[in-house]
């Protein structure tokens, strides 16, 4: 009946074996995570970078009268197709601002053609191959090179991708996040310190609590069905604007920053409270003045990451009409607006390739602010993690 | 005047009247000290509580007004609404002073407000569920007034083309009646839920097995993050990588193997949305599994179990209802999705098993009903409600288990950290 | 370690040991151990096992040999190291990876820390009971068919049935849970776990049972059957207890080593140890001067 240690080991090999093989596919599952993850930022950045460029070609601009009613006729014939359509329309205008270009011929760096671009950048073009001959031409005279494509972050949106720029988006993207934190913030906060320090342990608070744990889990197109119905067809707000953007988020956020807050209110240990009690203050005294501050740090963590997922939000935006065609910069609560990801997503629909590049430039961009935030709120928390 | 200009002036003045009464009772509750007079709060506290007799109600006042305003289109002149309110805040600032006396309690009238504010705030997010149960259940029984609910439920053919020409009363224009069966959209939802799942559940599962049970502390650092990254990465990017990269990437693969492939198919965005999910399984399971009791462990390997056989056999069947709690959220947060199905699967309803085929889900038809020209009232823009009614259903229901579950499992562990 | 020196070790005691087995025994010159059990075969030899969780040391030097079909109670003031020398027996220690052993663990003439040691054999032959009673969250039948079946003891359904009436029987459990065998195990009360507990380690066929204060999470009467059950397992296994218990120790060990500090003090039968201890330690510990 009793086996020796050899005896038993023998048999024991294939059971090992299982082991190491259990520990081989779950490393391996980790692994096909890690490799997606190498894969999905390679290819953003292989497909975003060139986005940050963008192909500029010396020509002579000849501000003749003509010109100013018919600006194709600035530039000579066979650079017309070279040139961006969306350079030549603001001849005229620049024209009456400068009076001193009058009918003069200059030799200027002028913005290209997507196609041009394209063409440079090694992608497929549409260009004629007469053209393609012309701005190798060009490259070799070292009259057409690709330059930091400042306009993508400075300009709206456009339908010449050329053209197009992220900078209306993050503006929008910035009220609507402003609008969120005006509004989520004080009322999670509120809500989370009544729920952890005020609210007596009834089954009422017991179904307030089951009710925001479902409100984390709803579908975030359900806020924007709820935001459209409520807010703008019974309230009147605005559609597509910031303000019902952002109350629409705020909504959505509101449960991620109650839970946060109360994490953090309850990792503040009872014996903060009992000494404040001790000493003879109320409980709003306590509260206030002791476990709200040490219970910060958390609080703040929270709410970055609310409002980094509200950022990144798109359905709910959609909804509620955030995808319109902003070519301005405008800052107002009020008026029409767009945000970063509805902006790539209206981009994701164009059907020139060139927007492909756009889109992966704006998605580069969204995460670059997204890892920022989470970054800091990793650190945040680190650094005022505390060990009671 | 502008209203902004009105409402500038109406806030200035009430912060104005806001200084008067702090200032004013606290110098009577100093005064009043000073003679020797026992009080039973703090001049500081007196002040505060003027200031709150004087804002408080003004501002009560002028949110009733605008709200009577916005519901019952009362035409309520915004300057004298202001006017009013302003004189409000007076009365208040007066009794607020008057109300300054040794005997009354100006702390505990404070933290009484405060904790009623609190309470308020509280009031937000059942309003919220609320708002979100009116809006979609009273326009869904817009919908149903107009659509046979039984053909909703059971109809195969999806097809609201013809709708808003009956709302513009010029139905026997359109070449077909509207039909709404939204049989295609829930099997194109659940296919690409199910092809989601089958790359989430095991990675996410086998990732959390490494990371507890087999990974060094150092290699738990990095992929910990790692993994959260994923999670943090905005839907609207998925859709983007689905459709521009792994789609025609199963294109190609299925023509190596004689298999046509739309590029609308279903299997990148179920692909691409189970390695979304994979963080939300791995990280509540990891949680779970670390908290099933080290004893528990150390029991079996006491009786000369393998590790393998230990994780096997007795931590992933402790840790269960935790891991299918964890399933069961996933499973909600992938039928929910939007902008992945809207950018990498189909419009076009179609009723197939095959996930090579262009399908399309309930979240992308309630975005295409939303995003056309249409008139709110049509039934295409009501059918999107009517689809987020049986949305909301459906997830809530599967959160709620999942909580139910979670909980049987903390309860059971006595653990308090879940 | 090297098999040499261990072997070596185990002939001839070195000389540190002198100091200590004097001290155990200060009147005669005689290692204690050898004294104590003549007639008894050996099961678990002990020699000069140092244990550090990192930078401190956990046990110093202990040195004992283990006999077959006794029991054995380990005593002494808590964190003094008697639980954590009772983890090396079956290497449960491993799982803690702060921990650095030195020294010599033999059974069956072989070193249990030797790199070439099969953990899992080990436990195979070692089998434990913890002090909080841990049945799986199985039914009372798996929770004992479970091990045998993964250690190929048996797989016949017929044979299965036996091994878990005659676990449960020798465990004084089969009447209690016999019409109940697939309801789970944690729907038993604290003894009756504890009690599966122990019929899920014979199950496996051990030769040595470790039972780590199998007692202390129970109430007087699950205590009282439970030590009468080791007093029957004693025929067929030998049984090493730790215990904080004194007077359990008094009534159910014909051994009691006393730890102090990490250092075994004395090791003596157990009528001896409790009617004339040899050091003031012990004494002053079994008078209940400290503890």
């Amino acid at each position: 009946m009793t086996h020796s240690f050899d005896d038993i080991s023998a048999q024991l090999r294939r059971r090992h074996r299982k082991t190491r093989w259990l520990k081989g596919l779950s490393m391996g599952a980790l692994g096909l995570a890690a490799l997606f993850l190498v894969f999905f930022f390679t290819d953003m950045l292989i497909k975003g970078l060139p986005a940050f460029s963008q192909a500029q070609i010396n020509v002579e601009v000849d501000y003749s009268e003509q010109a100013s009613q018919l600006p194709m006729a600035a530039v000579s014939e066979d650079m017309r197709p070279l040139v961006s359509r969306g350079y030549l329309r603001l001849v005229p205008s620049r024209m009456r601002d400068n009076p001193e270009l009058q009918g003069t011929t200059r030799s200027e760096w002028v913005l290209a053609d997507s196609q041009v671009d394209q063409y440079l950048k090694g992608h497929h073009s549409k260009l004629s191959e007469r053209d393609q001959a012309l701005v190798d031409q060009l490259q070799a005279q070292g009259r057409a090179e690709l330059r930091f494509n400042a306009r993508f972050f400075t300009s709206g949106d456009s339908k010449m991708p050329e053209l197009a720029g992220i900078a209306s988006a993050a503006v929008g993207t910035m009220l609507t996040l402003l609008v969120t934190l005006a509004v989520a913030f004080p009322i999670g906060v509120m809500t989370a310190v009544y729920l952890e320090e005020f609210a007596p342990d009834n089954r009422v608070t017991q179904l307030i609590e089951i009710n925001i744990n479902n409100l984390a889990a709803i579908p975030s197109i359900l806020y924007g069905l709820l935001g459209l119905a409520i807010f703008i067809n019974f309230f009147g707000v605005p559609r597509s604007s910031p303000l019902v953007g952002g109350l629409t988020l705020a909504l959505m956020t509101l449960p991620v920053i109650i839970i946060s807050t109360r994490t953090a209110l309850r990792s503040v240990p009872d014996s903060i409270r009992h000494a404040g009690f001790g000493v003879g203050c109320s409980r709003w005294q306590v509260v206030r003045d002791h476990v709200l501050p040490l219970a910060m740090p958390g609080i703040m963590t929270g709410a970055i990451i609310g409002l980094a997922q509200a950022m990144g939000e798109t359905a709910p935006l959609i909804i509620v009409g955030m995808v319109a065609f902003i070519p301005d910069i405008s800052a107002s609560f009020t008026e029409a607006s767009t945000v970063m990801p509805a902006q790539i997503f209206t981009w994701s629909g164009e059907p020139e390739r060139a927007f492909i590049e756009i889109t992966s430039g704006g998605i580069l961009v969204l995460l670059a602010i997204l890892i920022t935030m989470n970054t800091t709120a990793v650190v945040l928390r680190k650094r005022f993690e505390r060990r009671w | 005047m502008h209203t902004d200009q009105l409402l500038a002036l109406f806030c200035a003045m009430l912060v104005l009247l806001g200084l008067i009464a702090f200032f004013t009772a606290r110098a009577k509750a100093t005064k009043v000290r000073t003679s020797g007079t026992h009080m039973t709060a703090q001049p500081d506290q007196y002040g505060w509580f003027g200031v709150l007799s004087t804002a408080a109600p003004a501002l009560v006042v002028s949110l009733l007004g605008a709200i009577i305003m916005l519901l019952m289109g009362a035409e309520i002149p915004v300057a004298m609404l202001l006017v009013v309110s302003i004189a409000v805040a007076c009365l208040g600032l007066v009794c607020g002073l008057i109300m300054v006396k040794p005997e009354f309690h100006a702390r505990r009238a404070i933290e009484t407000f405060v904790r009623w504010m609190l309470a308020g705030a509280t009031l937000i997010s059942i309003l919220t569920t609320l708002g979100i149960l009116v809006s979609i259940v009273g326009e869904a029984l817009r919908f149903f007034q107009m659509q046979n609910f039984w053909d909703f439920i059971t109809g195969t053919v999806w097809n609201p083309g013809a709708s808003f020409l009956e709302a513009a009363g010029r139905a026997e224009e359109g070449a077909s009646a509207a039909q709404f069966g939204s049989v295609p959209l829930f099997a194109g939802t659940f296919m690409i839920t199910a092809i989601a799942m089958l790359v989430a559940i095991p990675i996410g599962l086998l990732s959390a097995i490494y990371m507890s049970e087999f990974a060094t502390p150092r290699i738990r650092g990095i992929a910990k993050p790692m993994l959260e990254v994923l999670a943090g990465i905005p839907t609207v990017v998925y859709g983007f990588f689905a459709a521009i990269t792994i789609a025609p990437l199963i294109v190609a693969a299925a023509q190596v193997f004689g298999l046509k492939a739309d590029f609308n198919n279903a299997l990148a965005p179920g692909i691409v949305m189970g390695i979304m999910i994979i963080p939300f399984i791995s990280s509540l399971s990891d949680d779970v599994i670390n908290s099933v009791p080290d004893s528990m462990r150390q029991g079996a390997l006491a009786l000369g179990l393998t590790h393998g056989e230990t994780i096997r056999d007795v931590v992933v069947p402790a840790a269960l209802p935790g891991i299918i709690s964890a399933s069961l959220l996933a499973v909600s947060r992938a039928l929910g999705e939007t902008m992945i199905v809207v950018m990498a699967a189909g419009m076009l309803p179609n009723l197939t098993a095959n996930p090579l085929e262009n399908m399309t889900t309930v979240t992308v038809r309630i975005v295409a009903a939303l995003t056309g020209d249409q008139e709110f009232a049509s039934a295409e823009t009501l059918s999107a409600f009517a689809l987020g009614l049986v949305l909301f259903v459906v997830t809530l229901t599967l959160n709620l288990v999942s909580v139910i579950m979670i909980r049987r499992f903390r309860e059971k562990y006595r653990i308090n950290n879940l | 370690m090297n098999m040499n020196m261990s072997l070596n070790m185990s002939l001839n005691i070195p000389a540190s040991h002198e100091s200590l087995s004097s001290m155990n025994r200060p009147s005669s010159g005689e290692p204690v151990s050898r004294n104590l059990s003549d007639n008894h075969s050996l099961g678990v030899r002990v020699r000069d096992l140092d244990l550090w969780y990192g930078e401190s040391q956990a046990l110093k030097s202990i040195s004992l040999d283990i006999y077959q079909n006794k029991i054995t109670a380990l005593i002494g003031p808590s964190g003094c190291g008697k639980s954590t020398f009772l983890r090396c027996l079956n290497r449960m220690n491993d799982l803690i990876p702060s921990v650095r052993i030195k020294g010599l663990v033999e059974m069956d003439g072989r070193d249990v820390n030797d790199s070439k040691m099969d953990e899992v054999a080990l436990r195979r032959r070692v089998g434990m009971v913890f002090q909080k009673p841990n049945p799986f969250p199985k039914s009372i039948f798996e929770n004992v068919a479970y091990a045998p079946r993964m250690h190929d003891i048996v797989s016949r359904k017929a044979d299965v049935e036996a091994l878990v009436e005659s676990a449960l029987r020798d465990a004084g459990l089969w009447e209690e849970v016999k019409d109940k065998l697939h309801q789970p195990g944690t729907s038993l009360s604290g003894g009756q776990q504890q009690r599966l507990c122990i019929a899920r380690a014979i199950a496996v066929q051990p030769e040595v049972i470790l039972m780590d204060e199998p007692t202390s999470a129970l109430d007087p009467i699950s205590t009282a059957t439970i030590e009468d059950l080791m007093d029957r397992l004693k025929r067929r296994y030998s049984i090493i207890t730790v215990t904080h218990n004194m007077q359990q120790a008094a009534r159910i060990a014909d051994y009691t080593a006393f730890f102090h500090l990490g250092e075994m003090v004395e090791y003596n039968d157990t009528k001896a140890m409790f009617s004339t201890p040899h050091t003031k330690k012990a004494e002053d510990y079994i008078t209940g001067r400290y503890g």
